[in-house]
C-alpha cells in the first residue's frame, strides 16, 4: 500500500502494523466476556414482554422459584431510579425515561423479570413458571403516527425528566435557521421538494451482548462486559445501585454503537447484590436483534434550490425520527443527522434544520456507526443527484462546486454541537477536491456514464451513483481521553488507555503513536485498555473519537514520558538535555555516549536517582475536524427481478493520515458493507403485534460473502494539523455514502428515483415494470 | 449418557446431556474458540470440523458425534507459529473484532485442503456461511488468496 507524504517523517505510524491483540484473536483465544468462566456463576435470563404496550397488573412468582432458582427479580425488587440507558457523557443529552424494571412495559422485548439459576435449562423452565397479567394497552408500531390526536401516551411515569413533550410522544425537538430559507427557494432556478426514508438497522454485531458480575475476593464489585463505555457503565451502575465498582472490557466482538447503551450490566449487577454469587448474562441472537438498539428511522422531507449555474442556495432538512420505546441518543443522533452533513455544503445563503424525535412501542434506538449522519446524508445527497439532474449538470461538478475547502468554516459547527451549542471551527484540512477528481479517475467515472446503461435483450442495467460526506472525529469541548506510560527495566513500556478497542484496532494505533514518539517498537508496548480500576479515564469508543482524542492524549503522554527518560538522561550523563535525543530503544548523546532505555530504568530502579518513570496525560479536543469521502457506486440490476448488485463500491477517502493503513481501509471497507445493507437488505419486519420477525441472520439479512462485490479503499494525501500525527477520524464516515451511492446509481441506470431504503428488489421490480412495462 | 470424542487428536470421553448440542459440549470442555454468535445455523461462527468436515456445532448435537473426530481452532493453531491462514488474516487485517475469526479458519483450512488454489469466486462460494460484520469480507478474500499461495509454495 503507498504511504500518504506528511510533513513528518515517520517510522511506526502510517505503516501497516499487525494488531497488538491479533495473535489471540486468530488462535480463538479464551478473551471474550463470555470466555470467562467463575466458579460457581448463575446464570442470568430475561423475562421479556410479549405485548408492545402494557402495564404489569400482577405478577406472581411463587411457582417459579424451583430447585435451582437462586432468585427471581421484578421491578418491585430492583432500584426505582430513572435513568437513560445510552451510556454518554456527564450530564447526559438523552432523556431520563427507563428503570432498570418497569411496572409498565413499552415494546415487544421489554425487560419483565430476572432470573437468575444454577444453570440455563433451569433459568428458562422457571421463567416459563412466572405468571404475568398484563393491562394491554393500545400501542404505536408505526412511528408516523406517534403525534396522532389519539395516540397513546407512552411515557406517563411521573419521574421522567428531560423529554421534551412525553405528553405527545416527542421524545426531542430540535430547530435551527440560518438565512431565510423560504426567501431563498423563491430567488432559485431550480428547486427539489422531496421526502426520503432511512430504516432500523440492527447492529448484529457478531458477538452478543454479555456481562458477568462478581464480587472480588477483598469484596470489590467487578463487571466484565462486552461495552463500548467501561467508564460510563460504571457511573451509570453506581448511579442505579448506590454501589462503586471495577468495569473491565475484555476483547469485544463487536459494537458499532451497539455496546454504547448500557443492557446487561445493570441485570447481572441486581443478581450479585442480591445473592452475592457470580452473575452471567448472555444474550441470544434474538435478544440482541429485539431487545437492545437499533439505528433510528428517519423521514426527511428536503426542500433546496440551486440557480442555473449550478450554485447551491438553500438547503432545508425537517425530519421525523424514530426513537422507539426509549429515548436513547434522542436528540443527538438527530441534530448529527444535520450537523455532520449540512457543513459539507457550507456556501449556501440560507439553511434550515428541525423535527422531532418521537417515542413509539419499538425496540429503542440508540447509537450506530455514523449517528444519524447516514440517515440525513441519505436524504441530502439523493435530493442534490435530483436536483443536478434537473439542472443538468453532472452531480460530481454539482456536489465539488458547492462543498466545504480547507480554511473556511460553516456557522453550523457553532449553532450545532452535541444536544447543545458547538464550537466555532475552521476546516484546516480537507481533500475533498482530490477525492472526488481523483476517485473519478480511478473509477472511470467519465468514461463510464457515456455508456449505454440498459441492455433491453439481457434485461440488465447499469448505473453509476456518487455520494458526498463528511463526519467528525469526537465531541468538541465534552470528550476526554486519558493515556499513562510507564516505563521497565527491560525497555518496554506499559501503555494504560481508557479507550476501548472494540475490533477496530485502538489499542494497536495508539501503541503506533507511543512508539512512534519514543523511538521504539510496537512489540515494546505492552497495550492495557478499558478497566476502570487500573487505566485513567477515557470516554469510550464512539463519535469517531479514540484516533483523534484517546491517540491526542497518548501523544502528548509519549511526549513528556520522552522528556522525562531525557531528564533522567541528562542527570546521568551531566549534560544538558538539549544535547541529547532519543533514537531506536535508547537515548544518544552528542558526545557519542548512550544509553538503552533498559539499562537506564534498571539504574533508576536500583542506583541513580531512583524513581519509576511514569507519566499521565488528558486530552479534550476544542474542534472536531471532519474526515472526507467520496463514494463511487457502479451497480447492475436485473430487470426481470430488480435485483440490485453492487458491482463495484469505490472510496476516497481523506481521514488525514492514516495512523495504520490497512486497519483504516479495513475500517472503510467494512463500514461500506454495513451501508450497502442498509441501501438493499437491512430492514426491521414487525407482525402486527409489533414482534419483530427479523430476529435472526436468517429473516434480517446483513451482507454475507456473494452480497458484496468490489469495494476499494484510497487514501487522499492530507494531514489534520490538529490530530495526532495528522490523523482524523476514519470509522465511521464510510457508512454515509453507500445509501445515496446506490439510490443514485439506481436513478442513473433506470431514471427510476428510490427514495426508502432498504431498496427492496420487490418494490424496484414494480416500478420498473411501470416504466419499463 | 456418555459418548467418546477425539478432539484436537485428544480422547474424551464425556458425560452429556440429552439434546446437549457439540458447541455447548466444546465450550463446556474448555475450547472456547468455538463462539456462539446465533445458535440457528445462520452464521457459522461455531464451525467446526467433524472427520476434515465443516461443520456447524451449534446444530450438531454431541451425541451424533460419538465416535468421531473433531477438530476446532485450537487444533489449528500452534503456540510458536501461526497457520499461513492466521498469518495471512492478520497481515491483510483480516480480522477486526475476531468473534468470526476461528469459524473462518476452520473453514479455510478445510477449503485450502480440498481445493490447494481456489480462484476468488470458490472461496466466496465455500465461505458464504461464515458472517462477518466487520470487515465487509474483501480483506478475508485476500487473505485466503495470499494463504492459499503461500500454501502451496510451503
Ligand atoms: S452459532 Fe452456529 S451458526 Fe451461528
Ligand atoms: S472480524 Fe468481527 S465479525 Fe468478523
Amino acid at each position: 500500500m503507498s504511504k500518504v507524504l506528511t510533513e513528518e517523517k515517520l517510522n511506526v505510524v502510517n505503516t501497516p502494523v499487525e494488531k497488538v491483540d491479533g495473535k489471540a484473536l486468530v488462535r480463538g483465544k479464551p478473551v471474550f466476556t463470555d470466555d470467562f468462566d467463575l466458579p460457581n456463576a448463575l446464570t442470568v435470563k430475561i423475562l421479556r414482554s410479549p405485548h408492545a404496550h402494557a402495564i404489569i397488573k400482577s405478577i406472581d412468582t411463587s411457582e417459579a422459584m424451583i430447585e435451582g432458582v437462586a432468585c427471581i427479580l421484578t421491578y418491585k425488587d430492583v432500584p426505582h431510579v430513572i435513568y437513560t440507558r445510552a451510556g454518554q457523557g456527564y450530564p447526559e443529552p438523552s432523556p431520563y425515561d427507563t428503570f432498570i424494571l418497569d411496572k409498565k412495559v413499552r415494546y415487544v422485548g421489554d425487560a419483565v423479570a430476572i432470573i437468575a439459576a444454577e444453570n440455563e435449562n433451569i433459568a428458562e423452565r422457571a421463567m416459563k413458571l412466572i405468571k404475568v397479567d398484563y393491562e394491554i394497552l393500545p400501542a404505536i408500531l408505526d412511528y408516523e403516527h406517534a403525534q396522532d390526536p389519539d395516540a397513546p401516551v407512552i411515557h406517563d411515569e411521573p419521574e421522567i425528566s428531560g423529554s421534551y413533550d412525553p405528553k405527545h410522544n416527542i421524545a426531542s425537538h430540535y430547530e435551527m435557521e440560518i438565512g431565510n430559507v423560504e426567501e431563498e427557494l423563491k430567488k432559485c432556478d431550480y428547486t427539489i421538494d422531496e421526502v426520503y426514508y432511512t430504516p432500523n438497522q440492527s447492529h448484529a454485531m457478531m458477538e452478543p451482548h454479555t456481562a458477568i458480575s462478581y464480587f472480588d475476593p477483598n469484596g470489590r464489585l467487578t463487571v466484565i462486559t462486552s461495552t463500548q463505555v467501561p467508564f460510563h457503565a460504571r457511573r451509570i451502575l453506581n448511579r442505579l445501585f448506590g454501589v462503586n465498582c471495577r468495569v473491565i472490557k475484555p476483547r469485544i466482538g463487536g459494537g458499532f454503537g451497539g455496546k454504547q447503551a448500557i443492557h446487561v450490566e445493570p441485570y447481572v449487577v441486581a443478581v450479585t447484590l442480591k445473592t452475592g454469587r457470580p452473575a452471567k448474562c448472555v444474550y441470544t441472537r434474538e435478544e440482541t436483534m429485539t431487545a437492545t438498539n437499533t439505528r433510528h428511522a428517519m423521514r426527511f422531507r428536503v426542500r433546496a434550490g440551486a440557480m442555473k449555474d449550478g450554485t447551491l442556495r438553500a438547503i432545508e432538512l425537517w425530519g421525523l425520527s424514530n426513537t422507539g420505546a426509549y429515548g436513547e441518543h434522542a436528540l443527538t443522533v438527530f441534530m448529527v443527522a444535520g450537523s455532520k452533513t449540512l457543513p459539507l455544503y457550507n456556501k449556501v445563503k440560507a439553511v434550515k434544520f428541525g423535527g422531532d424525535v418521537v417515542y413509539s412501542n419499538t425496540e429503542p434506538a440508540g447509537a450506530f456507526r455514523g449517528y444519524g449522519a447516514p440517515q440525513g446524508m441519505f436524504a441530502l445527497d439523493s435530493a442534490l443527484d435530483e436536483l443536478a439532474r434537473k439542472i443538468g449538470i453532472d452531480p460530481i461538478e454539482f456536489k465539488l462546486k458547492n462543498s466545504i475547502r480547507e480554511g473556511e468554516t460553516s456557522p453550523i459547527f457553532r449553532i450545532m454541537g452535541e444536544g447543545r451549542e458547538g464550537v466555532d471551527q475552521i476546516i484546516r484540512s480537507c481533500k475533498i477536491e482530490e477525492c472526488a477528481i481523483e476517485g473519478s479517475k480511478i473509477f472511470n467515472w467519465y468514461e463510464k456514464i457515456k455508456r449505454p446503461r440498459i441492455d433491453m435483450k439481457k434485461k440488465v442495467a447499469h448505473g453509476y451513483g456518487v455520494a458526498f460526506a463528511m463526519q467528525g472525529s469526537s465531541i468538541p469541548a465534552i470528550d476526554m481521553g486519558g493515556a499513562t506510560l510507564k516505563m521497565n527495566d527491560d525497555g518496554t513500556f506499559n501503555l494504560l488507555v481508557g479507550a476501548t478497542d472494540l475490533g477496530t484496532g485502538s489499542d494497536t494505533i495508539l501503541a503506533q503513536i507511543a512508539a512512534e514518539v519514543l523511538h521504539t517498537t510496537v512489540d515494546k508496548i505492552t497495550v492495557y485498555s478499558s478497566d476502570t480500576d487500573m487505566t485513567p479515564f477515557d470516554k469510550g469508543a464512539y463519535a469517531s473519537s479514540t484516533t483523534y482524542v484517546s491517540g491526542n492524549a497518548v501523544k502528548k503522554a509519549a511526549e513528556k514520558m520522552k522528556k522525562e527518560i531525557l531528564k533522567a538522561a541528562s542527570e546521568l550523563f551531566e549534560k544538558p538535555v538539549e544535547f541529547l535525543d532519543l533514537e531506536e530503544d535508547k537515548v544518544v548523546c552528542d558526545d557519542g555516549r548512550s544509553i538503552s532505555f533498559a539499562e537506564l530504568q534498571t539504574k533508576l530502579f536500583y542506583t541513580f536517582n531512583q524513581r519509576q518513570l511514569e507519566v499521565t496525560e488528558s486530552f479534550v479536543s476544542e474542534v472536531a475536524p471532519p474526515p472526507y469521502l467520496v463514494s463511487f457506486a457502479e451497480v447492475e440490476i436485473d430487470m426481470e427481478t430488480g435485483k440490485v448488485k453492487v458491482v463495484d463500491f469505490l472510496n476516497y477517502i481523506d481521514c488525514g493520515v492514516p495512523i495504520n493503513p490497512i486497519l483504516a481501509r479495513g475500517q472503510v471497507e467494512g463500514a461500506s458493507a454495513q451501508g450497502i445493507g442498509i441501501a438493499l437488505f437491512e430492514d426491521h419486519i414487525m407482525d402486527k403485534n409489533g414482534r419483530l420477525i427479523t430476529d435472526d441472520f436468517f429473516t434480517y439479512k446483513i451482507p454475507a460473502r456473494g452480497d458484496i462485490g468490489k469495494i476499494e479503499v484510497r487514501f487522499a494525501k492530507s494531514y489534520e494539523p490538529t490530530g495526532p500525527f495528522g490523523a482524523k477520524s476514519v470509522s465511521e464516515i464510510g457508512l454515509d455514502t453507500p445509501g445515496p451511492a446506490i439510490a443514485n446509481a439506481i436513478y442513473d441506470a433506470l431514471g427510476i428515483r428510490m427514495r426508502r431504503l432498504p431498496i427492496r428488489s420487490e418494490e424496484l421490480f414494480f416500478e420498473i415494470r411501470k416504466k419499463y412495462g | 449418557m456418555r459418548v467418546n470424542i477425539k478432539i484436537n487428536d485428544k480422547n474424551h470421553s464425556i458425560e452429556i446431556e440429552p439434546g446437549e448440542m457439540l458447541l455447548e459440549t466444546l465450550r463446556r470442555l474448555g475450547y472456547k474458540g468455538v463462539k456462539h454468535a446465533c445458535s440457528t445455523a445462520s452464521c457459522g461462527a461455531c464451525t467446526v470440523q467433524i472427520d476434515g468436515k465443516p461443520v456447524l456445532s451449534c446444530s450438531t448435537f454431541t451425541a451424533a458425534v460419538d465416535g468421531h473426530e473433531v477438530k476446532t481452532i485450537e487444533g489449528f493453531s500452534n503456540e510458536g507459529v501461526l497457520s499461513e491462514i492466521q498469518k495471512a488474516i492478520l497481515e491483510e487485517g483480516a480480522s477486526q473484532c475476531g468473534f468470526c475469526i476461528p469459524g473462518l479458519v476452520v473453514t479455510a483450512e478445510a477449503l485450502l485442503k480440498e481445493n490447494p488454489d481456489p480462484d476468488q469466486k470458490e472461496i466466496i462460494e465455500y465461505l458464504k456461511g461464515n458472517l462477518c460484520r466487520c470487515t465487509g469480507y474483501e480483506s478475508q478474500t485476500r487473505a485466503i488468496m495470499k494463504a492459499a499461495k503461500a500454501r502451496r509454495e510451503r
